[in-house]
């Protein structure tokens, strides 16, 4: 396998003086891979080392009546019981470590499950077999409560409420709205004047990571009253700072040894394994293991989440996008964990790589009984990227233009305004597309051969429109029965543009004839699923009281990652420094670029 | 609980150790013996991590009753290596990329090197059925395929018989 | 509830040993009974286990083959009396389970296991107990739910002509994956005509299954797209297939008539 590198590819930006870039480098882990000695968690040998087993729901949804381990307590082996009021600081959610999100999920629950396999009790004993003896004699009184699988009947007003903390079944944003907004210019206006309006529905299912070591981890009373921790995490910090707060101790008394994971994908930084281990350790002096075997990493193993995706955009004959709609719905599962982060973070990619000017979204982190959802690989971006490819193709079909040429014709372009008020830099979507074609022998006109990021953004592309903005979907409201607040109105843009702002076609190349001539009337395709069983907007509910001031809409930042304001961004969308010695294009005035 | 005594000869090395009823080799090894190498992934039998041979056979180490080994001949991954020579799967396994967390990596090796062992000039089709019972989740199993022909190519496959 | 281990030199003494214990199970590779130990298992606490080599014997006899129970699936590919058996036994597993898996412990396999079942069951297999008690596959299967601690000592089955016995395992994953569903096909024609015909699945009920319907539409016809279209109506008749991690019961029976045709034709 080789890499080939196309280095005439913006070559005036770049110093091509690399050292390591471009040449193979052998991995720094790969002798101790090879010779079965890499150090993985669990290879760290402690004599009467004790294993941690967990009751879990056998239930989608059930309220715990009564736990029974008296049986257990006294079996072989059995050295501690371990009940959800021996933990600590019992009521945690990931994010609580950025002040995101409210704590909602318990290591073990004691009042009621919402997901199959949520643990209510763990079971330290001498040997692996002796702990699942004693699990497999603890007996649950259940009471099995209606569940929900679906994110849009989880959004009926009637849906069994899946988490207390958050009785909408949906995560709460902003402290004022259920879902993620983004408004950008005025979809319904440009939707009035689009040639087509083209609508799909998509979806990607959970996806289990499955790394082919289990999500685990070893825990043993050290010197100075400290506890090591050898763990499978992907995120050794964050995993400290969780398993410090849930056993309220200070981080300094926890020493985690982490950083050679048997994979990860996503499915190791939840934090689940360490606190238990720990205190399995806290409470019987001894080393403890706690490791999923393999059908927990399955069935409690978070995956990414399901999402569904409803996409509605108004095009013209021409191929040009001028108005792009999003309806999302995120599977959290039961809790937050990281899902309502995928969002924001999702949001902030919308509306895809593409120049849109008007641009709407709600997005919704649902919870339903499902397993908690959580990272996978580019996660928050990969399902609705999915949807936007898919349906970039369904209107390149629609309008009848080569789908490249389409995509070329509406990509991001240096300078461009993004729908979250940041400038596109360092864009390279043509480029791409450009060698994808040639690779694939995809035949495309000379002109999309030639257009370039470099050209033809900025100026009118670089304005922030005029933006309609609402309150629909304030929190609760949809809970209540009631459809959001509906009045809308019209903010101004944070730097002056002319309003509407106009579509500029990008130059040099002026947007080509359509390969075919496609048809004239609106399309035939109409989506039978496409309304959603909740729409957040609506025109004909009471408008709420309006506040003095009117609050922009989320530019959605990624909690952990600031960036400059817009307006200086904005404001001198001519100035980006190219040819400047020692500039580099991928290493942008913002700081290096974020994935 | 009752514990027998069990001898077996590792990588060349006589053990001698005392089992649990009911205790799988993987367990042995790892626990009782203190070969790391072979790993935990299922304990069912899908994943292939555990593999080791069993008088030159490969076998997944947590599914055999560990005191059925009785005076068998076993080789783990972690005696594939000759001191610090290593075998010409591991060295093609690090030319080859075909190791990226590694978890996989000690069974992959025995997959391979039971069918070097056997067949020291195998066809890439031949190849991919001697690692079928071995999963990897990060390489898609091109670069290991790669590394297996390559250190048969390289006639060091039958060297290592 | 410690598991405890009893090996025993002959199948028989392990079958009285069997029969004793309610909570013993026999174990022959391992590949299931350690599987249930690793997991926990609390349906049985005692494993026994015999070494007896009849267990592990082939025998020619007459137009039929006894094989020994113990038998692994690298045995029937290291056999050139089992021929017929290699795409059967090469579908089980990778090599690691291969050396393992044993002939008597696929008629105890498990949705979705038990290829190897399926194709005994059309190669008119009789299971013998290590008791000397001898049972049609058919019945044998009906029962092992009620007598997991039955003790198998070897299977008789017909060795067939070249082209009646056909075997096919369909997987999603490449090159091998669990089964989607098998299919065993035994295709003896008489004048142009299908006589005869015994046809089987596994991973489309509780446990591998002759398929009586398809069977009864193949009789007499002609071993064609034209004659076998009856019998691919009928590839799911009175069957619930299940719903699984590899397939839903609606994919299996959709896609059944067409792995059915696949290997009633080709060649």
């Amino acid at each position: 396998m080789s890499v080939e590198f196309r280095k005439e590819l913006f070559a005036n930006e770049r110093d091509d003086d690399l050292n390591e870039i471009g040449k193979g480098t052998q991995r720094q882990d790969a002798l101790g891979h090879v010779t079965g000695r890499s150090p993985y968690f669990d290879d760290h040998l402690f004599e009467g080392l004790l294993q941690i087993r967990c009751v879990r729901s056998p239930h989608h949804h059930a309220r715990i009546r009564s736990v029974d381990y008296s049986q257990a307590e006294n079996m072989p082996g059995v050295v501690r019981i371990i009940r959800p009021e021996d933990v600590p600081n019992n009521f945690n959610t990931l994010l609580s470590l950025l002040n995101f999100g409210r704590d909602d999920e318990p290591l073990l629950s004691s009042k009621k499950v919402s997901y199959i396999g949520e643990p209510v009790l763990a079971i330290v004993a001498a040997s692996d077999r002796q702990a699942r003896d004693a699990v497999a004699a603890v007996r649950v009184d259940w009471e099995v409560l209606p569940h929900v699988l679906d994110v849009e009947e989880a959004l009926k007003p009637d849906a069994p409420v899946v988490n207390d903390v958050y009785p909408n079944n949906t995560f709460d944003y902003h402290d004022k709205y259920d879902h993620q907004k983004l408004r950008f210019g005025d979809v319904e206006t440009a939707f009035a004047q689009a040639d087509k309006i083209v609508e799909g529905r998509y979806q990607m299912s959970p996806i289990e990571q499955a790394p082919i070591e289990t999500n685990g981890a070893i825990a043993a009373p050290e010197t100075n009253d400290r506890f090591v921790c050898y763990t499978s995490t992907q995120a050794l910090f964050f995993s400290l700072g969780t398993a410090a707060k849930l056993l309220n101790v200070s981080s300094n008394r926890l020493h985690f040894i982490g950083g050679t994971v048997g994979g990860g994908f996503g499915g190791k930084v939840d934090s689940l394994v360490e606190p238990m281990a720990i205190l399995g350790c806290m409470l019987t002096g001894k080393p403890c293991r706690f490791v999923w075997d393999r059908e927990e990493e399955m069935q409690v193993g978070a995956p990414r989440g399901g999402e569904r995706w409803y996409l509605k955009d108004g095009v013209m004959n021409d191929g040009r996008i001028i108005a792009r709609q999003f309806t999302g719905y995120f599977d959290s599962g039961a809790y937050t964990r990281l899902s309502s982060y995928a969002i924001i973070k999702g949001t902030a990619h919308l509306p895809g790589p593409y120049h849109i000017p008007n641009v709407k979204s709600d997005v919704f982190c649902v919870f339903t009984n499902r397993t908690p959802a959580t990272a996978m690989r580019g996660f928050g971006v990969t399902g609705v990227d999915f949807a936007i490819e898919s349906q970039m193709d369904k209107i390149a079909h629609e309008v009848g233009m080569n789908p490249v040429e389409f995509r070329i014709l509406n990509a991001y372009r240096d300078g461009d305004m993004k729908a979250h008020r940041r400038e596109a830099k360092n864009c390279a979507l043509i480029e791409c597309a450009q060698v994808a074609a040639e690779k694939a022998n995809w035949p495309i006109r000379d002109e999309f051969k030639q257009a370039s990021s470099m050209v033809g953004g900025g100026g009118e592309r670089a304005q922030i429109p005029h933006t309609v903005t609402d309150e629909d979907g304030k929190i609760g409201d949809r809970r209540a029965g009631r459809a959001g607040g509906g009045q809308t109105r019209t903010i101004a843009p944070s730097t002056p543009a002319p309003a509407p702002v106009a579509y500029t076609p990008p130059p040099p190349s002026a947007p080509p004839a359509p390969a075919q001539q496609p048809a004239v009337e609106q399309p035939a395709y109409a989506h039978p699923a496409a309304a959603p069983a909740y729409q957040p907007a609506a025109t004909q509910s009471p408008p709420p009281a309006a506040p003095a001031v009117t609050p922009a809409p989320p530019p959605a930042p990624a909690p952990a990652a600031p960036a400059p304001s817009p307006a200086s961004d904005s404001s001198q969308p001519s100035a980006r420094p190219v040819n400047r010695p020692g500039y580099s294009r991928f290493a942008s005035n913002s700081g290096f670029r974020r994935r | 609980m009752s514990k027998k005594p069990l001898q077996f000869t590792l990588n060349g090395d006589s053990k001698a150790v005392f089992v649990e009823d009911g205790q799988n080799l993987l367990d042995v090894l790892r626990r009782g013996v203190g070969d790391l190498s072979p790993k935990y992934g299922c304990g069912q039998g899908t994943c292939g991590a555990c593999t080791v041979l069993i008088d030159g056979e490969p076998h997944l180490s947590c599914l055999t009753l560990a005191e059925t080994v009785e005076g068998r001949s076993l080789s783990s991954t972690g005696g594939l290596a000759q001191g610090a020579d290593l075998h010409p799967l591991q060295d093609a396994f690090m030319r080859h990329f075909a190791a990226q967390c590694g978890f996989c990596s000690a069974g992959m090796l025995m997959a391979a090197k039971a069918l070097l062992d056997r067949n020291p000039n195998p066809s890439r089709d031949e190849v991919v059925e001697a690692i079928s019972g071995n999963i990897c989740r990060c390489t898609g199993y091109e670069p290991i395929i790669d590394a297996i022909l390559d250190a048969a190519q390289s006639g060091t496959g039958r060297r290592s018989a | 509830m410690s598991i405890s281990v009893k090996t025993f030199a002959s199948s028989a003494e392990a079958a009285s040993a069997l029969s004793s214990d309610r909570t013993a199970r026999f174990m022959g590779g391992g590949t299931l009974i350690m599987r249930a130990v690793n997991e926990g298992d609390q349906s049985f606490n005692a494993i026994v286990l015999a070494n007896d080599p009849a267990l592990k014997q082939v025998q020619p006899q007459g137009d039929r083959l006894i094989i020994g129970a113990g038998v692994t699936m690298a045995q029937i590919l290291a056999s050139r009396d089992l021929d017929f058996l290699h795409p059967v036994a090469r579908a089980v597993g990778g090599p690691a389970i291969r050396n393992m898996a044993t002939v008597g412990g696929n008629l105890f396999a498990e949705h979705p296991y038990g290829d190897m079942t399926a194709a005994l069951l059309v190669l008119d297999c009789q299971v013998t107990l290590a008791g000397g008690q001898s049972s049609a596959l058919v019945e044998f299967l009906r029962d092992r739910a009620r007598e997991p601690r039955a003790l198998v000592a070897s299977v008789s089955i017909i060795r067939p002509q070249s082209g009646v016995f056909r075997f096919k395992k369909v997987s999603r994953v490449k090159p091998k994956g669990v089964s989607l569903m098998t299919i065993a096909a035994w295709v003896p024609q008489s004048g142009g005509r299908i006589s005869g015909a015994r046809i089987a699945y596994s991973s489309m009920g509780p446990t591998p299954m002759r398929v009586t319907a398809v069977e009864q539409a193949l009789e007499g016809a002609a071993l064609d797209e034209a004659g076998i279209g009856n019998a691919l109506a009928a590839a799911t008749s009175g069957i619930e297939p299940p719903t699984d991690s590899i397939a839903s019961s609606w994919y299996r029976k959709e896609v059944a008539p067409v792995h059915l045709k696949r290997v009633l034709l080709e060649r």
